[in-house]
């Protein structure tokens, strides 16, 4: 390596007088500092068109040196792709963006060049390789200022397309095959009349237990749906058991507060209301102003809430959405007022902190299952029968997997590598 | 034909069957769906506010014009809601942006509403004691274990326990790699099961509470 270096430092130190173009520009064509400088480029596979991934493998040594990626078009016109890079990184995407959406077009033929310098590129030098007019953009070596510049040649034309379909999702395709049929069965064996078994979640027993306490006590229920949004699957389960809570508290003409933190969710929790008041048959006790909204901040909303249990005190409160670090804040202020709590989120962080400050907690899937269970119609539950068969599935998957693994790597016998490796790909995504 | 609750589950059927296909294809149009379906939810969720501020700003002047209790925080909650809103206008028209560093709402912002955000955090290390204190009382075999297992893992967290013994922190490390790690994913698969059931349910129609 060393004496490489030597001989390139020595060739240079002759090639100046012969080659020397102008006062700050010397160019020695077809010189690479190592074999094979060069990089390439393809269409990013399984993208929806306009990208572009160039690759670089550049020896471990030049790890620090910089890279800066070129572009030209067809019709000749030069671009800066990126400068700078670190040669450690291996890939830069040219990719169109939203910002600027005919950067890369489809069909199009590109050709790219890369710059390795040890010092960051020179602009002067950069715009002069670029410029249309000027010849410079040949590979070789470039000593510009002083500095050093090694010049790839050309990739050959890269042409970026559309792909139809995303290849590397081919296990979900088989996945979602797979679960729709499970569920398609369970549907169709609910609809013959078979009778599902789903078991007993005491949380959800425990609503009626909860709104008729608060009934009794004459306070209102509160019913908190988290930080969540309307696009969160907790939220939606939220909104489905706010929605059978809502008509136990209109069959027991008492209040439901729905403090919310986004005013997405407080537009749908107030129909939801309706709705359920409405089907209870007392829509007279349906009262907008109890769905409110109170700020999309997380601790001015668990500030907001927690003064309203002060004030209000509700005979039971109900947690059912997604929760954060506020989870705790808003269970313990429950807690002291000396509320009946029902708690319910995905979020296996904060199910430690429902668990200690309520009375019952929905644990991620029993929350998702809640309405099937506060409805019991029996489609529903064929819906919860497919889930617990495709959990026994991927339960046997694990196990299969484990057995593997303990063969291939514990024992060390191939052929048991060759399978669990199989096994691996097969549910990559 | 559909009429009634029939249109919105078309709707949703058919919005679900074309995520899910846009999901596999990325050409076009069918690779921007998500965006675009993301930039109309942000549209949607702009107006939404107006109505959160009319139901939130509503609340408090019924408050203060039936003169209930506690009607000095509606005051203070309606004055500092305008207070904010009017700076935030004049800072937009003296910098061009709000959050300008010399303007006076990044200043509402880091010496009002940061030191409040700070001080409602701050009260979960209360709260996470008094917590604590209920969870880990030795009632029955589960809650023992519990607070064995708590023990174990504050000790071996902190250099006491390294102290104690060298094999704590390893112990601690154990506990939380293999036991607690399965606990934790074996409730995600079920909240990912769940999450494809709520899912299915909704755009086959079967699940319709959300409905309004």
């Amino acid at each position: 390596m060393l004496k490489r270096t030597l001989l390139l430092i020595v060739f240079l130190i002759l090639s100046i007088s012969l080659f020397s173009e102008n006062d700050g520009l010397i160019f020695l064509e077809n010189q690479t500092p190592f074999e094979e400088f060069a990089i390439t480029g393809k269409d990013i596979p399984n993208d929806g068109g306009g990208g572009i991934e160039i690759e670089w493998s550049f020896p471990d040594s030049l790890d620090n040196f910089f890279l800066t990626v070129l572009r030209k078009d067809e019709a000749g016109n030069n671009s800066i792709v990126a400068t700078d890079l670190l040669v450690s990184s291996k890939q830069v995407r040219d990719v169109s963006s939203e910002e600027d959406p005919s950067r890369v077009k489809d069909g199009t033929k590109y050709y790219y060049t890369g710059i390795l310098s040890k010092k960051m590129v020179d602009e002067n030098f950069l715009n002069m390789l670029i410029s249309k007019e000027n010849g410079y953009s040949k590979n070789g070596i470039y000593i510009f200022n002083n500095d050093t510049f090694y010049v790839t040649a050309e990739t050959d034309a890269i042409i970026s397309k559309a792909s139809w379909f995303n290849l590397s999702r081919i296990p979900v395709v088989i996945s979602l095959i797979l679960i729709s049929f499970v569920f398609l069965y369970y549907l169709n064996l609910a609809k013959s009349g078979k009778e599902l078994y789903i078991r007993k979640i005491n949380g959800l027993d425990a609503v009626e237990e909860a709104v008729g306490r608060s009934t009794e006590m004459g306070k209102p229920i509160m019913y908190i749906l988290g930080i969540g949004y309307v696009t969160d699957i907790p939220t939606i389960a939220g909104l489905t058991i706010l929605s059978r809570v809502s008509k136990k508290v209109a069959e027991y003409e008492t209040k439901i507060l729905v403090p919310s933190y986004d005013p997405v969710v407080m537009t749908t929790a107030q129909e939801v209301v309706k709705e359920a008041f409405t089907e209870a048959g007392r829509p007279d006790l349906y009262n907008k102003n109890d769905i409110m909204y109170i700020t999309q901040d997380q601790f001015g909303y668990a500030a907001g809430v927690d003064g309203m249990m002060m004030r209000e005190k509700p005979g039971a409160v109900f947690l059912q959405g997604l929760f954060f670090a506020e989870s705790l804040i808003l269970a313990e202020t429950g807690h002291s007022i000396g509320a009946i709590q029902i708690s319910g989120t995905t979020e296996t962080a904060q199910l430690p902190f429902f668990v200690a400050a309520c009375d019952y907690t929905l644990i991620g899937e029993e929350m998702m299952a809640a309405s099937v269970y506060l409805q019991k119609e029996p489609m529903m539950l064929g819906s919860i029968a497919a889930e617990d068969l495709l959990k026994v599935f991927i339960m046997v998957l694990i196990i299969v997997g484990f057995i593997l693994s303990i063969f291939a790597y514990g024992f060390n016998i191939g052929i048991f590598k060759n399978l669990f490796d199989l096994l691996v790909r097969a549910l990559q995504v | 034909m559909l009429k009634g609750k029939g249109i919105p589950i078309f709707i949703t059927f058919l919005v679900g069957m074309i995520m899910i296909i846009s999901f596999f294809i990325p050409h076009k149009p069918f690779g921007d769906i998500e965006k675009i379906s993301l930039n109309w939810y942000s549209i949607i969720a702009g107006f939404t506010m107006l109505l959160g501020v009319d139901s939130l700003i509503g609340m408090h002047f019924r408050k203060l014009k039936r003169k209930d209790e506690n009607w000095f925080f509606s005051l203070v909650l309606i004055l500092g809601f305008t207070a904010t809103v009017v700076v935030g206008i004049i800072e937009t028209v003296r910098f061009g942006t709000a959050f300008d560093d010399k303007s006076y709402f990044t200043y509402i912002y880091n010496y009002f509403i940061v030191p409040l955000q700070s001080t409602m955090f701050s009260l979960l290390a209360f709260f996470i004691a008094s917590a604590a204190y209920r969870a880990f009382r030795a009632r029955n075999f589960d809650a023992t274990l519990l607070l064995i297992t708590a023990i174990i893992v504050m000790l071996g967290r902190v250099p006491l326990g390294e102290q104690i013994s060298p094999y704590l922190p390893k112990f601690t490390e154990w506990i939380m790699q293999v036991p607690q790690m399965a606990a934790k994913r074996g409730i995600g698969l079920g909240i990912s099961l769940g999450a494809l059931g709520v899912s299915i349910r909704i755009i086959l129609g079967i699940e319709r509470s959300y409905l309004s």
